[in-house]
Parts: structure tokens; C-alpha cells; sequence
């Protein structure tokens, strides 16, 4: 018998702290899968967000570094730039790429910046406890949007990749999902292509990726699912939104 | 013949493995981990087809899968 | 060795460059921006980058990350610039990442003017940031220390694994000096076998700080400290300038310690027997400069622009043993040597001759 599922080597054996049912867990294991398959463990930093991501530096194989909220990009920014050879990556979640750390998500973008950003959106801040965050929905009911979120008080749902795509230095953008089998094969295939792009050295990729946080949206594992299917899928653009001539060709 | 090995430790009975296993053979069992979760447990293994679905889900590594 | 005319901004910059240092993130602000203009033209010949970031708070950033990545970084700003740097700042002292910051004063608070003064010295000394934190603080007076210290604030970074900042003003950075471009000296360095640049063939690295089990944010704590201790015994810097037999002493650093130095002068004439300490490091504050030869002394007088701030270190090195008074210009102003001889004497009632 042979094995044919299990942790990959882009992992380490520390067991994840996430919330049950939350996808973030399903996310780092792509990661890691994409890690080992392009066999750049060796080769990478990844910098973490604060958020409940900002604990993954213990998760990943590859040297990891703890960034200020919001700040992994300009973080990435510096690591690169100090070692273009090196495979940089930062791993954030909504709040912390598209609220606190929006200017930065902009201008790695115009810059061309060759890192590739991971964006987890759970359209919540999990780990303060279910705060609305510029993703939240329209009508979604968080600790800060108590009577659901008020377009007239509190905007409108903010798409990240749909914006960072106008970019030119965005060489590929995509917005996937990780809610069924067949989706989380997509975004596998999204996260490596942007993973790609960076080996190549074409420009900046950003993969978003539509996540659960089953304790915040106060719903069991298997009714975020499908909440995320019916709620946050038609509100993003999903796809690869975003394929430069230069990257079609990977 | 396929089978699915829990890592029990891993486990935290959230059920999207019981919920999108195809011949429905993982169940979240009796037995508790160190965490206090009641892990799953995989009922009629023969039926096994190695799919790999349940470790595509699993948010946390709990499911090896053999073949 | 050559010697050149230079603006203090530009002698920086050329000295960071002879110190090895290779990436540059900053952000135009006056009266600091030749130093990024400087290296924007140098630095790439050179075989480094600058990268204009998006804001100051990108730049500190950045150099957080090229400071992980084990390269000589720095960055440059003025009072506002560096007042949106603090929180990255604490960062980098709790990852002990080695970075040279520059700030050149400017008037403040809000937006101030452009003008010199030193009313940032609180936020250099106490730390603008979150937390117990410290930073080595250099303070130039001229063009030649603006050039020495810079390129000693990237050994005193390494050697310490931790953010060392210039402290200079408007008047000094814009300011042209002839300047002797000394090459790096060789120092023996500790390893940088901390930092995250890929881990072959070694085992992962992390970079971070955070600390959720209270036991393990205390022994943190702890280290810190005790590195802060290791500087405070090792690194106090200060210039005596006819301060040994003096019964009546200035303090002042920068721009003022070297107007203090026409005075003492002037004082001298007069058979006053005034001298001067000038302090080079503002964090750690030269104490021992004042328990070495400290009976003699009557009289303090600290000259400063701004509110008084470095005064509170002066009083607490002398514990208040002897009267300490603050002769202050602000907004820009710059004091006159003669307004603060007379100071000097209506303070203690010495006889001071007006035309001195």
C-alpha cells in the first residue's frame, strides 16, 4: 500500500490552531503541497500577517518572519529586495491586506513588486472576535455591524483582486475558494501558478482565497460551506481574473 | 485495498470529512483526544475507495490516506 | 583619503554607502530628503537599491525585511516622518533587527516648520513606540560626526542587534562642511546566524515577536534589558570641552553643543570658569560624564531647543545635587552665544560683560 495523502514536507508536524471546520488549515496545506512540489522549501520566506494567521510561522517548513499588522508586504518588500533570488510570500488575512494594509497591497501591485501575496478572505477579523472587516457582506451581522452591515454607514464590500488587477505591475490575480474538493483543487492550481510567476520573475500575483471562520459567523464547519457558497460567491469576482501575456505562457 | 488512517491528535470533530465522503463510512466516533474532541472513525472500511475527498477537507492533516 | 565639501545630508548618505550598507527605503520629507536623493544617484552604481516606498511607514518596513534578510539597511526621515515609523521601530527592537535610522529635526509638533530644533528627543530617548524599548541615539554636531557616526551606528547595529538612530536637525543636515571620507573600519562582528534568508542546509528560522505565554514575555523582557544594561555600561559617549576645572558647567548636544563651544570660549576670557559637556550618545545618556568630576560643579545650565527635555536626564545624572537651569530657543530659532553667556550669569550671578 502506498500513501497517497498526507502532510506535506512544506509542513511542519506542529499541529494547526485554528478553530474546527476553519479553512485557513486547508489553505496551508496547498501552500505547503506547492512548497514541496516546485522544491523551493529551501528558498522561501514567508512572512505572516496578525490575525489567526499571524501564529503560521511554526506551520511552514520554510524560514518565516512575524510582520506588523497590515505591514507583511512592505515587509516582503524588504526581503526581496535584499534577496531577489529568494522566493518571498506573505500569507494575510482580509483585514489585514485590504483594511490596515491596503496602501501596501496597492503598491506592491504598481511596483511589479516579484513576491507573491496569499489574501485569506472570511469577510470577519476572527481573532478579535467577529469584528466586520471592509469584506464583510452587505447585511452581515458582526460584533461591529451588530444590525448587519449598513452600506450607507459602512461602505460596501471591498473586492481586493478586482481592484489590485488595474495594477500593471499585477502580472496575475485570482480569486478562488476553498468550499469543495473540486474548488480547492482550483485554488491549488492558482496558488502554484502565482508561486510560478515569481520563479519566473514577471511581476507581482496575488491569490485571494474565500475562507470559513465557522466560530465568528457563529455556524457549524459544514454550514459556513455552504453559507460561503450562497453569501460571499456571487459577491466576488472569482476566477483568474487577472492572466498577463507573459504568464499565459507558464 | 484502500484505507484512511486517523491521526487522532490532529482531529477536531469538525465533520467535513463525515459530511463529503461519498460512501458515508466516517463517522465522528466515542473516543476523545488529548484536546477533549471526539474524533472520527472510519465504520466500514472495505468500502473505502481511496477518493481522497475526506484529506482534501480536512482543515487540519487528521486523514492519511492509503492505497 | 579625500576631503570634499558636503551638505550633512549628503555626508550621510556617502558614509552609509562606505559602510556596506545596500538598501535604502525612504520617503521625501525636508530637510532630510537629499539623503535619499543622494543615495537615489549613488547607490545603484554602488551594487545597492533605493526604493522610494509608498509612505514612512512602508519605508520602516521594509527594512525590517532587509534587516531579516541579513543586509546593512537604513532609512531617513524628519519629526513627522519618524513619528509614523514608531510602531515599526518597536518592531524592529523587539526582533532585534539591526537598521540605522536617521531623523532630521524639524520644528513640531504637527507640521511644523523647517527649521532646527530638538524637540524630538523624548521620542528618540524615551522611545515614540509601544513597549520597553531602546534605541542607541547618536547626536552630530557637525558634518565630519554626521559622516563617523553614521558609519559607526551600522557596527553599533550589528554589534548590538538593534536600531541605532541618528538624531541631527534641519540646520545641521542642510548645512555644507568639508567632510574626510574615512573608509569603513574592519570591525569583528558577530555571525548573523539569526537571519531568515532560506534555510538550506541549516535548520528553519523565525523572526518574530510575539509572546502569549506571560513566562516567556518576561524572560524576553529580561534580555532585552539586560542587552540595554550591557550599553548603558559600555557605550556612553560625550565630549568634555574645559570641563575639568570648571565651576560652572553648559550641556547641550548637536547644534547647541557646538554653539556652547563659542561660549565656554568667550566665558573663558572673562576668567568665568565655564565648561561644557556634549553629549554624543543621547540613549545612553552620558551619566558618567558628570559623577567623574562632579565636585567642583555649581551650576548647570542645559541649552536646548525645545521645551527642555534633555534637562530631566541632566537632573537625574547629577540627582539634583546642584541647580540645573534650561536656556531654550524653539520654533526654529537658534540661540546666540551671547544671549546665553548672559543667561549664565543672571542665573548665577556672575559678572558678564555685554560685548563678550
Amino acid at each position: 500500500m502506498q500513501k497517497v495523502f498526507g502532510r506535506p514536507k512544506g509542513l511542519t508536524e506542529i499541529p494547526f490552531h485554528y478553530c474546527p471546520g476553519c479553512t485557513h488549515g486547508i489553505i496551508h496545506r496547498l501552500i505547503g503541497e506547492v512548497l514541496e512540489e516546485l522544491n523551493i522549501i529551501e528558498d522561501t520566506i514567508g512572512v505572516a500577517p496578525v490575525g489567526c494567521a499571524g501564529f503560521s510561522l511554526d506551520f511552514f517548513s520554510c524560514d518565516f518572519v512575524g510582520a506588523a499588522h497590515g505591514r507583511a508586504q512592505a515587509v516582503a518588500t524588504g526581503i526581496k529586495r535584499a534577496l531577489p533570488d529568494r522566493i518571498v510570500f506573505t500569507y494575510q488575512g482580509d483585514g489585514d491586506i485590504a483594511a490596515i494594509g491596503t496602501s501596501h497591497a496597492i503598491h506592491v501591485a504598481a511596483r511589479g513588486e516579484k513576491i507573491t501575496s496569499i489574501m485569506v478572505n472570511n469577510a470577519i477579523y476572527g481573532m478579535t472576535g467577529g469584528q466586520m472587516a471592509p469584506t464583510t457582506l452587505t447585511g452581515q451581522v458582526t460584533t461591529t455591524s451588530p444590525y448587519g452591515r449598513d452600506n450607507g454607514v459602512a461602505g460596501f464590500p471591498l473586492d481586493l483582486p478586482k481592484a489590485i488587477a488595474t495594477f500593471d505591475g499585477a502580472v496575475y490575480v485570482a480569486s478562488v475558494s476553498v468550499d469543495s474538493p473540486k474548488n480547492i483543487l482550483q485554488a491549488k492550481k492558482a496558488i502554484k501558478k502565482a508561486f510560478r510567476v515569481q520563479q519566473a520573475g514577471l511581476g507581482f500575483a496575488l491569490v485571494s482565497i474565500l475562507s470559513t471562520c465557522p466560530t465568528n459567523w457563529g455556524m457549524s464547519p459544514v454550514d459556513s460551506l455552504k453559507w460561503l457558497q450562497e453569501k460571499m460567491i456571487p459577491v466576488y469576482q472569482m476566477g483568474e481574473i487577472k492572466v498577463a501575456e507573459e504568464v499565459k505562457g507558464l | 485495498m484502500p484505507k484512511v488512517v486517523v491521526l487522532s491528535e490532529y482531529c477536531k470533530s469538525c465533520g467535513l470529512c463525515v459530511e463529503i465522503c461519498p460512501k458515508k463510512i466516517l463517522q465522528i466516533g466515542d473516543k476523545v483526544n488529548q484536546k477533549g474532541y471526539y474524533t472520527v472513525t472510519v465504520t466500514e472500511e472495505e468500502k473505502c475507495t481511496g477518493c481522497t475527498l475526506c484529506g482534501l477537507v480536512c482543515p487540519d492533516l487528521a486523514l492519511e490516506i492509503y492505497k | 583619503m579625500s576631503k570634499v565639501l558636503l551638505k550633512g545630508n549628503e555626508a550621510i548618505a556617502e558614509a552609509a554607502m562606505r559602510a556596506g550598507c545596500k538598501l535604502f527605503f525612504g520617503y521625501p520629507i525636508t530637510p532630510s530628503t537629499e539623503i535619499i536623493e543622494y543615495l537615489a544617484k549613488h547607490l545603484p552604481e554602488a551594487g545597492g537599491t533605493v526604493l522610494q516606498a509608498e509612505c514612512e511607514v512602508a519605508a520602516i518596513n521594509m527594512c525590517f525585511g532587509a534587516a531579516a534578510a541579513g543586509a546593512r539597511v537604513m532609512t531617513a526621515s524628519s519629526s513627522p516622518g519618524i513619528s509614523l515609523k514608531q510602531e515599526g521601530i518597536s518592531y524592529l527592537a523587539a526582533n532585534e533587527l539591526p537598521v540605522v535610522i536617521v531623523n532630521i529635526n524639524r520644528t513640531g509638533p504637527g507640521l511644523g516648520g523647517l527649521g532646527p530644533t530638538q524637540s524630538d528627543y523624548f521620542q528618540s530617548t524615551r522611545g515614540g513606540g509601544h513597549g520597553d524599548y531602546r534605541l542607541i541615539v547618536l547626536a552630530p554636531s557637525k558634518a565630519q560626526e554626521l559622516y563617523d557616526l553614521t558609519m559607526e551606528a551600522f557596527d553599533l547595529a550589528d554589534k548590538y542587534r538593534n536600531p541605532v538612530l541618528i538624531l541631527a536637525d534641519g540646520f545641521l543636515g542642510q548645512m555644507m562642511e568639508p567632510v574626510l571620507l574615512k573608509e569603513k573600519k574592519e570591525g569583528n562582528l558577530p555571525p548573523k546566524d539569526w537571519q531568515t534568508d532560506g534555510c538550506k542546509g541549516r535548520a528553519k528560522r523565525k523572526i518574530a515577536s510575539y509572546f502569549l505565554v506571560n513566562e516567556l514575555a518576561e524572560e524576553a523582557c529580561q534580555r532585552w534589558q539586560a542587552k540595554y544594561d550591557q550599553i548603558k555600561e559600555a557605550e556612553q559617549r560625550w565630549e568634555s570641552f574645559y570641563a575639568d576645572d570648571a565651576e560652572y558647567l553648559l550641556v547641550g548636544y548637536g547644534t547647541c553643543g557646538r554653539i556652547a563651544k563659542s561660549v565656554v570660549l568667550n566665558a573663558r576670557k572673562q576668567g568665568m570658569k565655564l565648561g561644557l559637556i556634549r553629549p554624543i550618545t543621547l540613549w545612553p545618556f552620558p551619566v558618567k560624564a558628570f559623577t567623574s568630576h562632579f565636585d567642583g560643579i555649581k551650576g548647570i545650565v542645559t541649552v536646548e531647543l525645545n521645551a527642555g527635555q534633555m534637562i530631566e536626564d541632566v537632573k537625574l545624572a547629577v540627582n539634583c545635587r546642584v541647580p540645573v537651569h534650561l536656556y531654550k530657543r524653539q520654533g526654529g530659532m537658534l540661540p546666540h552665544e551671547r544671549e546665553i553667556l548672559k543667561f549664565v550669569g543672571q542665573v548665577f550671578n556672575l559678572p558678564v560683560r555685554g560685548e563678550a
